[in-house]
């Protein structure tokens, strides 16, 4: 393992830490899954070899399809670990509230693209947030598929963007109507209007199937 | 009685419990009576719930004026928890809130359940700006303050954890309520059945483990319940936790209250006193008493409510069953 050298912590996130570090002379990312000692330990190596190794495939798997993801360097299975490429862009979360409208237009109507182009590939990302999004001159690149799927079922892909919706409800409350709409519109650019329909529609349904919906019904 | 000086009654009836509560604008809590519907066989039948409610109401105000000393006329308002919850339930304690409120000519006040929750924990624990668990048999939510109001960073995408623990105690022949009782069972519980472990970004989904945990249950028998229900308890908190962490990480909270029926729970507390460890948090809990359904809880948000002017006409007092605590404005945060 000389070839992989680790420089500095960049984050201690919930899920895993990220190191700065450089592979055979490129500038990396060094994903390590850490064990969590409040689970079980039989079920915590389960989960972290799981999501490592599904993140590193959809890593590929997306990039192959045309959406922008970092290169994957190197998988260690045991170690929960993935060595990848540096982004040297900002978190899209950072920058949500930066952007003029006609940026934020932009952005957010390349994201909607971005996951239908995903879906239409037989993928799903299973955690869209603003802080899964990394934005580098103009491009947006999708990182941390560790909740993802090789899926074309209506409801996976409904879960998606139920996910990304509640997402931008909860952490940019001020632009979330807005930005929604972009998403979806971004979205049916690439899926097609029926498609868009359906999973639209689905996503309806999710969000009335969770807790206390509102404004349906008063007595 | 000088503005800031008020003492509020609180009726809580949104499920099993109706309580009254009366609690004066200091935080004192005066009285907390209550009585629980418990179901013959069967989870909680609405109406049957509801006439319960009705016949134990009158009881159980009194009860709650004797404790806290005072006479009716003392009260400066009356508040209701008004969803979410179950129709029949909620109607009963609102119809008794307007009566109260009419008969003393005292104003009325509509509290979510949710927000109750979360604020008589904050009462009880003496929580600033805390990242909240709030887990019983009817909601399982990572809530936080921001901008205004309480967000939700992650739920249940379907059923909640206590209904959950509930159900399959229930199918497995434990009796209600079951939660305390599979934990019992998990303590001697060794090895880990591998269970549905659902997470979907920042959310959960418990209906799939529920369904999974039975049928394992129907292959591997009776012999096999104790590590049954250690590897169902290990799963479904585990799952919580894991949001909790990472909505913890995300919105750098340096306070983690449990609040709801379920964070009774030993092996709950333990497990997440270790993910707010990891993340230099303090770790609070809601004590026992105030933990699931009470009047309490509404009285004391009926008192953030009445020193913000939030008041309900009679005639415009309706429940709201699907009323989700992120659309409750809350003016008393900052």
């Amino acid at each position: 393992m000389d070839a992989l050298i680790k420089k500095q912590l960049v984050k201690k996130g919930a899920e895993a830490i990220l190191y700065r570090g450089s592979f055979l002379g490129f500038d990396v990312i060094i994903k390590e899954r850490i064990p969590k000692k409040y689970r079980s330990a039989k079920m915590d190596e389960y989960v972290r070899r799981f999501r490592t190794i599904h993140e590193a495939k959809l890593l590929i798997s997306a990039r192959k399809a045309g959406i922008p993801t970092p290169f994957v360097y190197f998988v260690n299975k045991e170690k929960s670990l993935i060595v990848m490429d540096y982004i040297k862009g900002d978190l899209v979360k950072e920058l949500v509230h930066q952007m003029s409208k006609e940026e934020r237009e932009n952005v957010f109507y390349k994201i909607g693209s971005l996951i239908a182009k995903l879906h239409v590939n037989g993928m799903v990302h299973g955690d869209l947030t603003t802080s899964n999004m990394i934005m580098l001159n103009n491009t947006v690149y999708f990182i941390d598929f560790g909740l993802g799927g090789y899926t074309v079922e209506l409801e996976d892909r409904g879960v998606d963007l139920h996910l990304m919706f509640r997402a931008l409800e909860s952490t940019h409350y001020q632009v979330y109507a807005e930005c929604k709409s972009l998403i979806e519109r971004g979205y049916e650019s690439v899926a097609g209007k029926d498609l868009a329909f359906k999973v639209l529609e689905r996503v309806k349904e999710i969000r009335r199937r969770g807790r206390y919906v509102s404004g349906k019904i008063t007595y | 009685m000088r503005e800031d000086d008020c003492i509020v009654l609180g009726i809580e009836s949104t499920a099993h419990t109706f309580g009254v509560g009366i609690v004066k604008s200091d935080g004192e809590i005066l009285s907390n009576a209550k009585s629980e519907y418990i179901p013959v066989k069967g989870g909680i039948h609405p109406r049957e719930a509801a006439q319960h409610h009705s016949k134990v109401a009158v009881e159980v105000l009194k009860k709650a004026f004797f404790e806290a000393k005072i006479s009716p006329s003392d009260l400066s308002a009356i508040a209701f928890s008004a969803g979410p919850g179950l129709g029949p339930c909620l109607r009963t304690g609102a119809t008794v809130a307007r009566a109260l409120s009419l008969k003393l000519k005292k104003p009325l006040i509509l509290v979510n359940h949710c927000v109750a929750h979360v604020e008589i924990g904050k009462l009880t624990t003496h929580s600033k700006d805390p990242l909240i668990v709030y887990v019983s048999g009817a909601n399982t939510m990572v809530i936080a303050y921001s901008g205004g109001r309480y967000r939700v960073f992650g739920e249940t995408l379907d059923i909640a954890l206590g209904n959950m623990l509930d159900t399959f105690a229930r199918e497995v022949g434990l009796g209600h309520p079951g939660t305390p009782k599979v934990e019992e069972l998990a303590k001697r519980g060794r090895e880990y059945i591998s269970l549905p472990y659902v997470v979907k970004g920042q959310d959960v989904s418990y209906s799939g483990l529920l369904t999974e945990a039975l049928k394992r249950y129907r292959e591997l028998g009776r012999e096999k319940i104790h590590d049954l229900c250690y590897s169902l308890i290990e799963t479904a908190y585990g799952m919580l936790a894991e949001v909790t962490e990472r909505a913890l990480a995300h919105t750098e909270k340096k306070e983690l209250l449990l609040t709801g029926g379920v964070v009774r729970s030993k092996r709950f507390q333990e497990m997440f006193n270790e993910v707010a460890k990891e993340h230099g948090a303090i770790m609070k809990v809601v004590p026992y008493e105030y933990a699931g359904d009470n009047g309490a809880m509404i009285a004391w948000t009926g008192i953030l409510c009445y020193k913000h002017g939030l008041f309900a006409p009679v005639e415009q007092s309706f429940i709201k069953p699907d009323w989700r605590i992120d659309e409750v404005d809350i003016p008393w945060m900052h």
